[in-house]
């Protein structure tokens, strides 16, 4: 997560090298928005209105420009997340196959009062997801980049035990 | 194959012949099962020779709307004068659907292979697979494929030496469904919100980037090598049903299923023997309905699921559509106002809000299904919820509209009683809310 205080670029160095990368695929500095975002949030966590400012000057965009479209995207969060993000599917055909214990059981075991609500040590934030595109591995469960699959409450304990 | 399942023998297997098979996932694996060798023939052919065996082939597109491939791509100018793109749609987000997902896990290659091919025959230099954020295996497996096949010399500025360029990228959404249509992902993919576009004009005269594109499915691009290596008539003779659809589907089998996973059939299979004897309902429960094409289709009940066959005609005729063939079933136990009400919410949340029909209707569905649920609702809503969606239909610029529409029409046309049962009391409400 982002320390507060003085923002700190994330396009310097390595992650500056990999975005010129990028820009050098698309006839446009524009298309590059999605991917620069992504970097942003991998540096940072999520993607700050500071964020916003810097990845605009990159791409020659304006930052309310740039605030459009993050809105748009579900998985850029607009505000700090806990240090684990876990997102649960709940679409039908997982709620047909028990999801919604799967949500109670993440924020039983992870002290997150709410949907979208960070736990109180900072560790864990927990989402409900639309559909992850895995429904015959019911439920799937997204931990940070980590794609997991045929969760169930009884699992859950033991996954959490892997993200400190 | 029936993955994670063993093959079951009433599959047709092509393209999920190594799923499961790590192996396959390689280069050298790749190769050593014949990978990369339609490419080759096709290179070495002229691009209006590789779309007309397309053609031949009958295949059509594996994503939802089932048009001609072949026929898509001649859409494109055949005298070059500005760059022309590919963009492979791997935005799978269909509820139901996950078999663009395996695909891409276990053959990555297969699916550059089609993508190379498509390149060139719609003379396209650059090609862009858009795939869902959510998808970090299939991200990753992807991107290590592609750097293998540039080192390999397949992609780059001489593409298995045959002088063209073909470049490969691939272009991560950021969680929204509405990119899965195909001009939101073309706005998704030039940095823009993705709000799907008003047409005409057609990707195939302005497209991303405004120059001439043609997107295609997952599963489409990766039936294309198989058919360049053993022609149009082996694939248009893979069919059971109606000759206007031929080849294999996959059907990603998932809800109230002992064995979910992807099976893949030949086009005109019996719906029923998916379900009763590959999938297979679980010990003890009888079917109810089903969703044979995603979420976004007619709600089938059992008597037009026993009698619906798996092409796109055969889909019609029962009532719906094959859609991206992610098979719903719901047994006896289901509650299918819960679900149907589920359904809404998944619209109203992917709304992309450019429409008014959409924006609200997609809310007020919702709205009114959970005042049923709450047992608050009056007969009067059903009748307002149909008109709703007669209001949400066919008056937008794209389909999700329709597709929230669509379930809520069937589902109460089919299981009124359920409805009914919570209006009237007879049934215990399931929600506090409203």
């Amino acid at each position: 997560m982002q320390a507060t205080g003085e923002y700190q670029p994330a396009f310097t160095g390595e992650r500056r090298r990999r975005l010129d990368a990028i820009l050098a695929r698309y006839p446009t500095k524009r298309a590059a928005l999605l991917p620069a975002l992504w970097i942003v949030q991998e540096a940072h966590g999520w993607i700050s209105d500071q964020a916003m400012v810097e990845v605009a000057q990159a791409l020659d965009l304006t930052a309310a420009y740039v605030k459009g479209v993050v809105t748009f995207y579900t998985m850029y969060h607009q505000h700090p997340v806990g240090r684990h993000v876990i997102q649960v599917c709940t679409t039908t055909p997982c709620g047909l196959c028990g999801a919604e214990g799967v949500v109670e059981a993440f924020l039983g075991h992870t002290g997150c009062r709410d949907l979208g609500a960070t736990s109180p040590d900072g560790r864990f934030t927990v989402v409900e997801v639309e559909c992850l595109g895995a429904c015959g591995f019911a439920t799937p469960v997204l931990i940070d980049d980590d794609f997991i699959e045929s969760v169930t409450p009884e699992k859950v304990p033991g996954l959490l035990q892997r993200y400190p | 194959m029936g993955y994670p399942h063993a093959p079951h023998a009433k599959e047709t297997v092509v393209l999920s012949q190594y799923f499961g098979d790590a192996e396959a996932r390689t280069y050298a694996g790749w190769t050593k099962r014949g990978g990369y060798a339609a490419l080759r023939t096709a290179l070495g052919m002229t691009p209006v020779e590789v779309i007309e065996i397309v053609k031949a082939s009958g295949l059509r597109g594996r994503g939802g709307a089932g048009f001609p491939t072949g026929v898509k791509w001649s859409f494109m100018p055949k005298e070059k004068s500005r760059p022309h793109y590919l963009c492979c749609n791997a935005d799978e987000s269909e509820p139901g659907t996950f078999k663009d997902r395996e695909i891409m896990r276990w053959t990555p290659h297969a699916l550059i292979e089609g993508c190379a091919v498509a390149m060139h025959a719609i003379q396209a230099e650059v090609g862009y697979i858009y795939i869902r954020g959510e998808f970090t295996e299939a991200i990753r497996i992807m991107q290590a494929a592609l750097d293998e096949a540039y080192r390999e010399g397949v992609l780059g500025a001489n593409a298995l030496g045959s002088g063209k360029r073909l470049d490969i990228w691939i272009h991560r959404g950021a969680g929204a469904y509405i990119c899965g249509e195909e001009t939101a992902l073309m706005n998704s993919i030039e940095g823009r919100r993705g709000n799907p576009r008003i047409r005409p004009p057609f990707p195939a005269q302005a497209g991303v980037f405004g120059m001439p594109t043609t997107v295609n499915n997952v599963e489409s691009l990766t039936a294309v090598p198989h058919i360049i290596n053993r022609g149009a008539d082996w694939y248009k003779a893979l069919c059971l049903g109606n000759p206007k659809s031929t080849g294999t589907k996959l059907f990603s089998v998932c809800g109230h299923v002992a064995r979910p996973g992807n099976y893949e059939v030949t086009a005109g299979f019996p719906l029923r023997d998916l379900i009763y004897d590959m999938a297979g309902l679980r010990p003890g429960r009888t079917l109810k309905a089903c969703q044979p094409g995603g979420s976004s289709v007619p709600i089938l009940n059992r008597a037009e699921t026993e009698s619906c066959l798996l092409d796109y005609e055969g889909c019609v005729a029962a009532g719906t559509m094959l859609g991206s063939g992610g098979l719903i079933v719901y047994d006896d136990t289901a509650d299918m106002v819960y679900q149907i009400m589920r359904l809404a919410r998944f619209y109203s949340h992917e709304s992309c809000a450019q429409c008014t029909q959409c924006r609200e209707g997609t809310g007020w569905t919702v709205r009114i299904l959970e005042r049923i649920l709450s047992g608050k609702g009056t007969m009067g809503d059903l009748d307002l919820l149909l008109d709703i969606g007669a209001q949400m239909t066919g008056k937008t610029i794209c389909v999700l509209s329709d597709s929230c529409a669509v379930p809520v029409a069937s589902g109460i046309a089919k299981f009124r009683g359920e409805f009914e049962a919570y209006i009237t009391g007879a049934r215990k409400p399931v929600l506090a809310v409203a």
